[in-house]
């Protein structure tokens, strides 16, 4: 299995394509036996002994042995442990509830954030942009978010954004923002000193020290997922000479 | 994200067919489907909130709304709506989104013959284009028997007033099976073997263009 499946790695998949066990993966009772698994990860379904593959992207390996499908989407499906921009939309007695772009609205404890005790309330209102990871987020839940980290502390977490732009932009952008060694990442930021909130359900806020420079940025994010990486050498220096 | 195909006459015939993939900003995923001077247009949105009316508790509930050229959608329509609704439920994977709403609109902007197979084929792309999660691809292909009982495949609006019998199929991508039949006119149970077969070999065709123009769409980018 783990043979076939890095045969097809940069392979651009469509859903009903099916990865079979080989016959080198038979338990043989005379020999000796390795046990190789394969983890799969969004987009590769397990249906019986065959892997089959669910949305249209490319294969993507990371060793050891983790594959995944890697797909354009702008919709943002909740899952545990991503950190998220999220916005109040209703306080409700303890709990606040947050848009984050889901099917559903996911819900903020107050006791969530560093600091608040039941006599000392965080200061959020309806409106306000908080940066949350998803504590509880499947398909039968309604998603939980938190501010703290396990050890009660923020980490950076919490509500943000007096000033600034939020944007929305497809769930590839974002993943590319935050991949460790990211071209684009660190052209934005030897652009213009701002300030950049990254969520994983497409959202990005961003901060910059006067407003022109704000939507210059906001407007490359939203352009560069177009763009090839040439083209974006030459947008990012035609900005830096002043040209715009 | 455009891709032509260009059929010439061989055994299974059918017109000039190209597709556009993520051409509209709003909805999560669009794409734009066109068979010879039938054109479609398809948006998707999903998974997002439900009325506690509509929704189910184990599976998305996907909701097809088709918009005619001219006119307010009639009952024609309606039936068009269920048989793109029933194929599409059969090949989404709707358990992974309990209690939440798919809803697929497609727009005929023009109308001139196989109207059905252009809006299923239009209705596949943009499911694609969306990532929701399949279990196959399916397509959409009709065929007309005309009156000296010869099969048309992908019939203009002119050959369809002259058949005596007009019939859709949609096939899915992995079996070849027919997953949906909708069909107009009298013919024999002959006569409709013989359509199911040439409707495969014509997906055959539709399948590798697929494939093709997703992979052109994800080659663009790095």
């Amino acid at each position: 299995m783990l043979s076939a499946l890095s045969a097809r790695v940069g392979h651009v998949l469509v859903p009903g394509d099916v990865f079979v066990g080989q016959a080198e993966d038979m338990l043989s009772l005379s020999g000796p036996t390795r046990k190789e698994t394969a983890v799969c990860g969004p987009g590769l379904r397990r249906d019986g002994a065959r892997v089959c593959v669910s949305v249209s992207g490319i294969l993507k390996h990371k060793a050891p042995n983790v594959f995944w499908i890697q797909a354009h989407g702008k919709r943002y499906v909740p899952v545990k442990g991503e950190c998220v921009i999220g916005i109040v939309t209703l306080k409700s007695g303890d709990v606040f509830k947050v848009d984050v772009g889901s099917s559903e609205q996911a819900s903020l404890s107050y006791l969530s954030f560093e600091g608040a005790t039941k006599r000392n309330r965080p200061n959020v209102q309806v409106g306000d942009l908080v940066y949350a990871q998803l504590l509880v987020a499947n398909k039968d839940m309604e998603p939980e978010l938190v501010c703290i980290d396990g050890a009660g502390r923020a980490n950076g977490m919490g509500v943000f954004g007096s000033g600034g732009l939020m944007v929305k932009v497809s769930l590839g952008l974002v993943h590319r923002l935050l991949a460790p060694s990211s071209d684009l990442m660190s052209d934005l930021s030897a652009l213009y000193p701002s300030e950049m909130v990254v969520g994983m359900n497409g959202r990005v806020w961003v901060k910059s020290s006067s407003l022109q420079q704000t939507l210059i940025i906001c407007n490359l994010l939203q352009n560069c997922e177009h763009l090839s990486p040439e083209q974006r050498k030459v947008l990012f220096n035609r900005i830096r000479q002043g040209a715009l | 994200m455009i891709a032509m195909e260009v059929r010439k006459s061989s055994d299974v015939s059918l017109r000039e067919f190209g597709c556009e993939q993520n051409l509209l900003s709003r909805p999560d995923g669009s794409a734009s489907f066109v068979q010879g001077d039938t054109s479609v247009l398809a948006g998707m949105y999903g998974p997002a909130e439900v009325k506690v009316s509509k929704e189910i508790y184990d599976r998305a509930t996907l909701e097809v709304l088709i918009q005619p050229k001219v006119g307010l959608p009639s009952v024609r329509e309606r039936s068009l709506e269920q048989c793109v609704r029933e194929t599409c439920e059969a090949s989404l994977l709707s358990f992974l989104y309990p209690r939440s709403s798919l809803t697929l609109i497609l727009q005929v902007v023009h109308d001139d013959g196989s109207l059905l197979s252009c809006l299923l084929n239009g209705a596949c792309m943009a499911l694609m284009d969306a990532g929701l999660p399949m279990s196959c691809l399916f397509c959409g292909v009709t065929c007309a028997i005309n009156a000296d009982g010869e099969i048309i495949t992908d019939p203009t609006a002119a050959q369809e007033k002259q058949c005596r019998a007009i019939l859709t199929f949609a096939i899915d991508s992995t079996d070849r099976k027919v997953m949906m039949s909708s069909t107009r006119g009298s013919f024999s149970v002959h006569e409709l073997q013989e359509c199911i077969a040439v409707c495969q070999k014509a997906s055959e065709k539709l399948f590798k263009f697929y494939r093709d123009s997703v992979q052109r769409r994800y080659s663009k980018t790095v």
